[in-house]
């Protein structure tokens, strides 16, 4: 019984522990903190195991609950998860974990941050674990409500603005997203009772789309529809302006949420919805969307270069990372690039997550993050700039760490197919090295500003929640087969559609 | 047909009137108490009365026959099928919460208490006929029942200027519009030489044959659609509405949002797709007077919700914020009646069903948080997420219902509008709407980012009874629950076309 509904424990016990979290009485607030971490540890935990009796050789989904949800509309609840999704499902669900103890010191609304955040798991792993588009949908828009108010209450001094701008950025894609998912309603049928179907399974077979999915003009258009959607979250430069202003508003712990798993949704929607349903306008706009991504590449380095602040910083290096998975997902001549791109989402996640969790440690301190501002960290931080030093280097793809695999990878897989971009695409790489390397010098290294002689060091919860991802970082830069082999199958089969 | 058994099946049949006069009677003992008992001292025992008509009314739909038979009654004055039978609980709730919300309002002075409550339950008898009414002139009575009584009620702040102003404008914009309409229904009748519906579809069908009958058919159909956009208030007969939304009551513009506007539309479902369309096969009908009127209904469904969306933006008061998005829900609305499907009437019901709730939500909430001119402006709002932390959480759930964000219902209901577009492969229609629901966003989260984002000012938000919040609680559930769960809704709507 248990086993069988796995993933829906999984999806769903943030909920409970959301719910749960609301009659809490206020004088309470470690009570509600303890229960947030519990609800988040408890699907860790699941995960895991998860993870251990996966198949990954299976190219099928695993795991599979289906239950009828409105028969009107032949709507199911069904979840399950393939290679893609299990990674996802991974990283949600561990830097929901760190992401709830590296908030530990709210102080404002303490019930209502922790509820809204746990709403805000419950509905990425639903996201990544829906098999049926409507399912699918609801996650997805359900996630903008918590993200709203996350950043919107809790946020910085231009919250408002950064807040509705993300929401409506966000918006603007679902709609269109909406709009695809119905013509997908009534392009296709189920073979036997000649139902129409959200089911993507059904969806994505080619042979059950009719007449209106058989036209070729609205296959265009529907591709570019969920496109949009995709690239406004992923974001690929031009429809990422709302990336900076909510990162810098944002939290710490929402802004590693933000660059953690919702960026990645983009590149997980285009591999589970946009290349399975329509392989064929896949192929036909891969070679625009690469240049998009190597123009996210180049733009956004550049303007991580031009940055004061800290966390805008990194808003712009995660625009230009999530570049190259843009690239590698476009490449269909091998697997290799769309492996790298995967493994690229989940390093880019495990990297930036520390990254923002770093930016907040000091934020906390010196209550500023203008890089220009500080000054010989390294002399009263030590430890401090020891992880910092390490989540850069990382960063910028240094061999021995995670994300220089990944990049390589997607840069050897996609060289075949578009050297221009892929040549392109490099020189990314010394930008991004540059200005990681020219903040570092100026936060770290120099003479100590004397209003910061006296910062106290990194705290043990802090180091908490750094030192998983650090290790996983050193781990995967060294061996990156644990990840590979998980997607190496799910990928093949992805490639394998769009090519048939 | 004898005439005795005429009048012995007219006598039957008044037992399908059962709602109407259980209805009739509450309304008559409530008027009589009111003259009998001291009406300042009793405002809770008119409410109870009110309330109580309201819900037993209902009773009788537990005995009478099952709504599948379509059976007329009453000399084919009225019919008896699932759209009537739908729209009598629809309706009952509309005055229920209505005059619940009357009861707190302090709005209404104490001496007009019993009457508008009184108003209230003749306006919903009105409404009940006229969705049942198959017959112009019944039809017409209904209409002006609902009219004439929605006019004195929104006057009925007899000392206040807005009011007044409101009603006035309210009056001399309806009896130009209804002429217009019964202008239109003598048209017909010159033609078909009936006022039963089924009559006339007959008619028509065999008359638009010839030019100058199918002019004065054309013409007809353009002047109903007057009367009825009017009642709806959509473009280009809406003018009117932002300005009585903001000078009635609160409570009476919640019920003129939902209860007026849903009958104009069940009634556009009664005269258009029986009389204008016929039906081909099971699920699709076609024009059949040769005018494109769902075409033109198209026009008019994006030109209403883009302009009343735009519209709302600058909007510094709530309730005439939240008159202009009803103004775009009726566009919203629109756009189900315009896929000549039975799947398009289907969204346009369901959609009803899901705006009661969410649009009877929004102006509950505004009701019960004042109704002085204070507190109808958007910066009273501010800090109310911290000070009344309920009232502020149910606001937002109205308010993301009305924008159709999942898990709420009116995301459901907007679900269904697409599909039912889509279906006719309409797409304009779709990604205008699918647009307007970005920039109803905007506006709506102004409200929602003064009750949570901003800091408090020192508003003195009043106490909010235990009442209230089981009224609010009470409309809650049908928001979030046909948001997750709306099976048993589509399975009743799914009957009736």
């Amino acid at each position: 019984m248990f086993a069988e509904h796995l993933l829906s424990w999984i999806i769903f016990s943030p909920l409970v522990g959301a719910v749960a979290i609301l009659f809490v009485p206020k004088r309470l607030p470690n009570l509600m903190k303890t229960l947030a971490l519990i609800s988040t540890a408890i699907p860790l935990w699941w995960v895991a195991q998860l993870y251990n009796q996966f198949d990954p050789a299976d190219a099928a989904f695993q795991y599979v609950e289906r239950a009828p949800w409105i028969k009107a509309f032949n709507i199911s609840y069904s979840v399950g998860i393939d290679g893609i999704s299990i990674l996802m499902v991974l990283l949600t669900a561990m830097l929901s974990f760190l992401c709830i103890v590296a908030s530990w010191n709210i102080r404002q609304h303490v019930r209502g941050y922790f509820a809204l955040f746990l709403l805000l798991d419950t509905s990425m792993m639903g996201v990544f674990c829906a098999l049926d588009f409507f399912l699918f949908y609801v996650f997805w828009e359900l996630m903008l409500l918590p993200m709203y108010f996350l950043i919107g209450i809790w946020g910085g001094p231009k919250k408002e603005y950064a807040a509705i701008k993300f929401f409506l950025f966000t918006l603007v894609g679902s709609v269109l997203m909406l709009i695809v998912m119905v013509v997908f309603f009534f392009g296709s049928a189920e073979p036997t009772t000649g139902l129409h179907s959200f089911d993507l399974m059904i969806l994505a077979d080619q042979s059950m789309h009719q007449s209106l999915l058989l036209n070729t003009t609205i296959r265009w258009l529907c591709y570019f529809a969920l496109l949009i959607n995709f690239c406004i979250k992923i974001p690929v430069v031009p429809l990422h302006t709302w990336l900076p202003d909510a990162h810098v508003e944002a939290p710490t712990a929402v802004s590693v949420i933000l660059a953690g798993v919702l960026l990645k949704m983009g590149a997980y929607g285009i591999l589970r919805i946009s290349y399975p349903l329509l392989p064929d306008m896949a192929f036909v706009f891969a070679p625009y969307v690469a240049l998009f991504g190597v123009i996210s590449i180049i733009y956004g380095a550049l303007c991580a270069m031009a940055q004061q602040d800290l966390k805008k910083l990194i808003a712009y290096s995660s625009i230009s990372h999530m570049g190259f998975v843009v690239l590698g997902i476009s490449v269909f001549t091998n697997t290799t690039a769309i492996n790298g791109a995967v493994l690229q989402m989940f390093n880019h996640g495990t990297v930036t997550a520390m990254l923002f969790l770093l930016v907040g440690v000091i934020y906390d301190r010196a209550h500023h993050r203008i890089i220009d501002g500080f000054g010989g960290l390294a002399k009263t931080m030590p430890i401090y700039a020891g992880y910092t030093g390490l989540a850069f280097f990382a960063a910028l793809g240094l061999p021995g760490l995670s994300s220089f695999i990944s990049e390589a990878l997607v840069l050897i897989g996609s060289f075949q197919q578009y050297r221009v971009y892929t040549i392109t695409a490099t020189s990314g790489i010394v930008l991004t090295a540059g200005y990681f390397l020219w903040t570092m010098q100026r936060v770290f290294l120099g003479p100590v500003k004397e209003q910061y002689a006296g910062l106290p060091e990194i705290n043990l919860r802090e180091v908490f929640t750094l030192t998983p991802l650090a290790l996983i970082v050193v781990l995967l830069g060294f061996y990156p087969m644990p990840v590979l082999d998980l997607i190496g199958t799910s990928l093949k089969h992805t490639v394998d559609l769009v090519l048939r | 047909m004898t005439t005795e058994a005429f009048i012995v099946d007219n006598i039957r049949s008044l037992s399908l009137l059962g709602p109407e006069i259980v209805l009739s009677t509450g309304a008559l003992l409530l008027l009589i108490t009111g003259i009998a008992i001291p009406y300042w001292r009793y405002r809770m025992v008119f409410t109870l009365m009110g309330v109580a008509a309201l819900g037993l009314s209902l009773l009788p739909l537990m005995v009478l026959p099952s709504p599948g038979g379509n059976i007329p009654y009453l000399s084919n004055l009225f019919i008896w099928d699932w759209l009537s039978c739908f729209f009598k609980p629809f309706f009952a709730v509309v005055g229920g919460v209505t005059i619940i919300l009357i009861y707190g309002s302090k709005e209404i002075e104490d001496q007009y208490y019993h009457e508008s409550v009184f108003l209230v339950l003749v306006i919903t008898i009105g409404m009940m006929l006229l969705t049942a009414a198959t017959d112009l002139l019944m039809i017409y009575v209904a209409f002006e029942t609902m009219g004439i009584l929605s006019y004195l009620l929104v006057g009925i702040k007899a000392r206040d200027l807005r009011s007044g102003e409101a009603a006035l404008k309210y009056i001399l914009y309806g009896a130009f519009t209804s002429g217009i309409m019964l202008f239109g229904f003598s048209l017909v009748f010159g033609v078909a030489g009936t006022t039963e519906l089924s009559g006339i579809s007959q008619a028509v069908a065999s008359v638009s044959v010839q030019p100058h009958n199918r002019l004065l058919l054309i013409t007809s159909m353009l002047f109903f659609l007057v009367g009825l956009l009017f009642k709806a208030a959509s473009f280009p007969f809406h003018f009117w509405c932002p300005d009585v939304y903001e000078g009635a009551p609160t409570p009476v513009t919640a019920f003129l949002s939902v209860g007026p506007k849903c009958a104009a539309f069940a009634l556009i479902i009664r005269l258009f797709y029986p009389l204008f369309a016929t039906r081909e096969g099971n699920e699709l009908y076609t024009t059949a007077t040769g005018l494109d009127w769902p075409a033109i209904l198209a026009l008019i469904s994006a030109v209403t919700m883009t302009w009343e969306n735009l519209a709302a933006i600058p909007q510094t008061n709530v309730k005439r914020l939240l008159a202009y998005s009803s103004i775009a829900h009726a566009g919203y609305l629109l756009m189900g009646l315009v896929c000549l499907s039975s799947l398009g009437l289907r969204a346009v019901v369901f959609y009803m069903a899901v705006y009661l709730f969410m649009n009877l939500g929004a102006f509950a909430v505004v009701a019960i948080l004042g109704g002085t001119a204070e507190s109808e402006e958007i910066h009273f709002y501010r800090g109310l997420g911290n000070q009344s932390p309920f009232v502020a959480v149910a606001m937002t759930v109205f308010l993301f219902s009305l924008v159709g964000l999942p898990p709420f219902a009116g995301f459901v209901g907007k679900v269904y509008l697409f599909v039912a577009v889509i279906s006719r492969e309409i797409y304009w229609l779709a990604v205008v709407a699918a647009l307007n629901t970005v920039v109803s966003l905007y506006y709506y989260m102004r409200i929602v980012k003064a009750m949570f984002l901003e800091p408090a000012t020192e508003s003195h938000y009043p106490d909010i009874s235990l009442g209230s919040q089981l009224l609010l609680i009470a409309l809650m559930i049908p928001t979030f629950g046909l948001g997750v769960y709306w099976q048993p809704l589509a399975q009743i709507v799914g009957f009736m076309f």
